[in-house]
């Protein structure tokens, strides 16, 4: 019988099987991040241990740093000393680190892949759920906690069990206006926030195919939306492609054999998956959040749903509580949502690509007078470069948007940036949970386009017609 | 790490779907560099009239009366009763810590959030999975007074009327939650065994052994 491509990369990274399937799985690569390490290292100091492989790691601050005058450091005392701590951590530890004010610094998750650190049919883990966005690459990449950064850190391992295996088929393609972003918030619609629990979703079909690199890290990172600790996609021209010459890819007869090696990095014909899902791109249209998880999405011509048509009672109440939240009413048209700030940024969408699409929308266009706040924060300092280079930055300068420095941001509102309350957002982002932006914040998630353009029109629209 | 044998007590209802770990522990408590003092801020939004912040005493906080951790019937639980998903989104341990800094030690749902589920045994928690129509009736059945004894090494729950349930876990995380064992040094055992996995491997694929120097 076949293996699929998760088989594959779990079978090469085995070390041992107890009896009960609890398996020690080998860890190549770990990214480091300021929010969740710093309990770990404090815990290998305790028991006088060692990183069992120190440049095996990659340590860069993303969560807590500033997104304006860096050059002034962090207002904010206990960022700072969080911040602070990963570089003392990592100056003691032989840990590489990107500091704060390394050109390179960024989201741990664009910088990864940008470096080339993350490669194919490697196990890369960090302190974050959203490592997802890695598998991507053909790499099999989960979030862990605090504990487990310590004793990956300490024995380059991790106890699992492992998956099952799901494939998330999107047959045919989207049409124009149509992004990665809308593809996976429509699988999530359709799985539910915990349908890829316990599973490893494989993304497949000519619609995932036919996405860029950067496309099918938007996918794989909101894999975890959908319960799934990891998302992945086969290797491909386009894979290999986006790799050559990264600085920490492989060099000279190395990079051969290693490509020789990655392009068996897909599932065999007659592998055999625990469930297939299959959804018709041609049927996804732009994707809005309504509510607070973000499986609660409506296409964007569409309304608000009426929780009173739900026959399961705990989701009825779910729903209930998060259109009281959201401070709307079923049966509201989605164009007809106001929005008082826009954010783009964030893993799952602040890559150059993201960035161009976005500003293709805005060109020679005013943001609306009713949005307070319209930014645009660059998910590393080599996109922010490479967006000044195509004069990207005045494109939304001139149209009022803030163009900020590298970082999580608005994401998650660790920093300054964040919501008020009762403020209503569009953003690129992954999460509309309660607060998520700021206390009493209101989230809608959507594409860089959708985004845009709702900036513009000061409510959403639907981008194909804009 | 705090062993896990044997506990009777209050059982706390949270009648909510997909608690996700931001509600559990929200955000602004992450720039903390300990490991401990995260009870007083568990469900910080649910609990609070007023926005916490880190470090800040919460005694006099102004409480919502409307959620159950402020309800003096369930002062004293540690027994923490809810629905399908908990702790989906964010990887942070910090969910489990403030769980058990408050002093929970068992949680009973019909599902768990993968991330969240694992975390949870490296913290002296014990995450309960039950079927959803005996969750459904626990929920029926709890109120002032009620409670239930878990035991790990029978893995039963015995409910106040004598009758039993079972649930089940995982050999390994079973004895290490027993007997509070740090995972790193049991692990540690194996370095031969995973010494020999990279000897192994360096032959297959070597570019995965050059050291990285950004
Ligand atoms: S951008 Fe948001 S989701 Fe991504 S790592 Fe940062 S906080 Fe997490």
């Amino acid at each position: 019988m076949g293996k699929t491509l998760y088989d594959k990369i779990w079978d090469a990274h085995v070390v041992r099987t107890d009896p009960d399937g609890s398996t020690l799985l080998y860890i190549d690569r770990q990214l480091i991040h300021e929010v969740t390490s710093p309990q770990a290292f404090e815990g290998l100091r305790l028991a006088n241990r060692k990183p069992w492989r120190p440049e095996a790691n990659l340590a860069v601050a993303d969560h807590n740093v500033p997104t304006k005058n860096r050059d002034r450091g962090i207002a904010d005392p206990v960022s700072r000393l969080q911040v602070e701590t990963l570089e003392k951590n990592c100056a003691e530890f032989g840990i590489p680190v990107f500091s704060m004010r390394d050109h390179r610094q960024g989201i741990v998750h664009v910088v990864g892949p940008e470096e080339g650190f993350t490669l194919p049919g490697i196990t890369l883990v960090c302190g974050d759920s959203h490592t997802s966005t890695h598998g991507a690459l053909g790499a099999l990449a989960f979030g862990i906690g605090t504990s487990e950064v310590e004793h990956v850190l300490a024995t380059q391992t991790l106890w699992m069990r492992k998956a099952r295996n799901m494939r998330v088929q999107v047959k045919g393609h989207v049409g124009p206006g149509v992004t990665a972003k809308d593809i996976v918030l429509a699988v999530i619609g359709e799985l539910g926030t915990a349908g890829g629990t316990g599973y490893t979703i494989e993304f497949a079909g000519e619609a995932i195919e036919a996405l860029s690199v950067e496309g099918r890290m938007t996918i794989c990172n909101m894999a975890i939306e959908a319960g799934a600790r990891a998302g992945l996609i086969a290797v491909d021209d386009k894979t290999i492609d986006y790799l050559r010459g990264r600085p920490l890819v492989p060099q000279g007869a190395l990079w051969d054999q290693a490509v020789e090696a990655w392009r068996d990095l897909h599932s065999d014909a007659d592998a055999v998956f625990d469930r297939v899902v299959e959804l018709d791109a041609r049927a996804i249209r732009p994707q809005v959040t309504w509510g607070t998880s973000p499986e609660m999405v409506a296409p964007v011509d569409g309304v608000v749903p009426d929780p009173a048509r739900e026959p399961d009672a705990t989701k009825r109440k779910g729903m209930v509580r998060a259109l009281e939240y959201m401070d709307l009413k079923p049966g509201t048209p989605i164009q007809k949502i106001q929005l008082d700030k826009v954010f783009i940024g964030s893993c799952t969408n602040s890559r150059i690509e993201d960035l161009r699409a976005a500003a293709e929308v805005i060109k020679g266009r005013k943001v609306a007078a009713n949005v307070r706040l319209a930014m645009v924060v660059p998910g590393s300092g080599l996109v922010k470069e490479q967006a000044e280079a195509e004069g990207l930055d005045k494109v939304f300068r001139e149209a009022g948007f803030e163009w900020r420095d590298p970082g999580c941001s608005m994401c998650l509102a660790m920093n300054a940036d964040r919501l008020e309350p009762g403020e209503r957002c569009a953003s690129t982002s992954n999460r509309n949970f309660e607060g998520r932006q700021g206390y009493g914040g209101r989230t809608h998630l959507v594409s860089p386009a959708m985004a845009a353009a709702a900036a513009i029109a000061g409510h959403f629209v639907d981008v194909r017609d804009f | 790490m705090q062993a896990f044998e044997r506990i009777t007590s209050q059982v706390i209802p949270l009648d909510r779907a997909n608690v996700d770990t931001d509600a559990i522990i929200p955000k602004q408590f992450l720039k903390s560099i300990r490991r401990s003092g995260f009870g007083p801020f568990l469900f910080d939004e649910w609990r609070y009239l007023d926005r916490g912040e880190p470090e800040m005493d919460c005694t006099d906080r102004p409480k919502n009366p409307d959620f159950v951790l402020n309800q003096p019937q369930y002062a004293h639980g540690r027994i923490l009763l809810t629905r399908e998903n908990f702790g989906c989104g964010s990887s942070r341990e910090h969910a489990p810590w403030a769980l058990a800094d408050y002093g929970i030690r068992v949680i009973i749902a019909p599902s768990f959030a993968d991330i969240f589920f694992n975390n949870c045994f490296k913290n002296g928690l014990l995450p309960i999975v039950l079927d959803p129509e005996t969750v459904d009736q626990l929920f029926r059945e709890v109120g002032p007074g009620y409670e239930l004894t878990v035991d790990l090494a029978t893995q039963t729950i015995t409910r106040p009327d004598g009758q039993v349930i079972r649930f089940d876990i995982e050999p390994s995380r079973k004895e290490r939650l027993l007997k509070g064992l740090d995972d790193i040094a049991l692990t540690l055992e194996h370095a031969e065994q995973i010494r020999g996995y990279e000897a192994r491997r360096r032959e297959e694929a070597p570019w995965l052994f050059v050291p990285i120097q950004p």
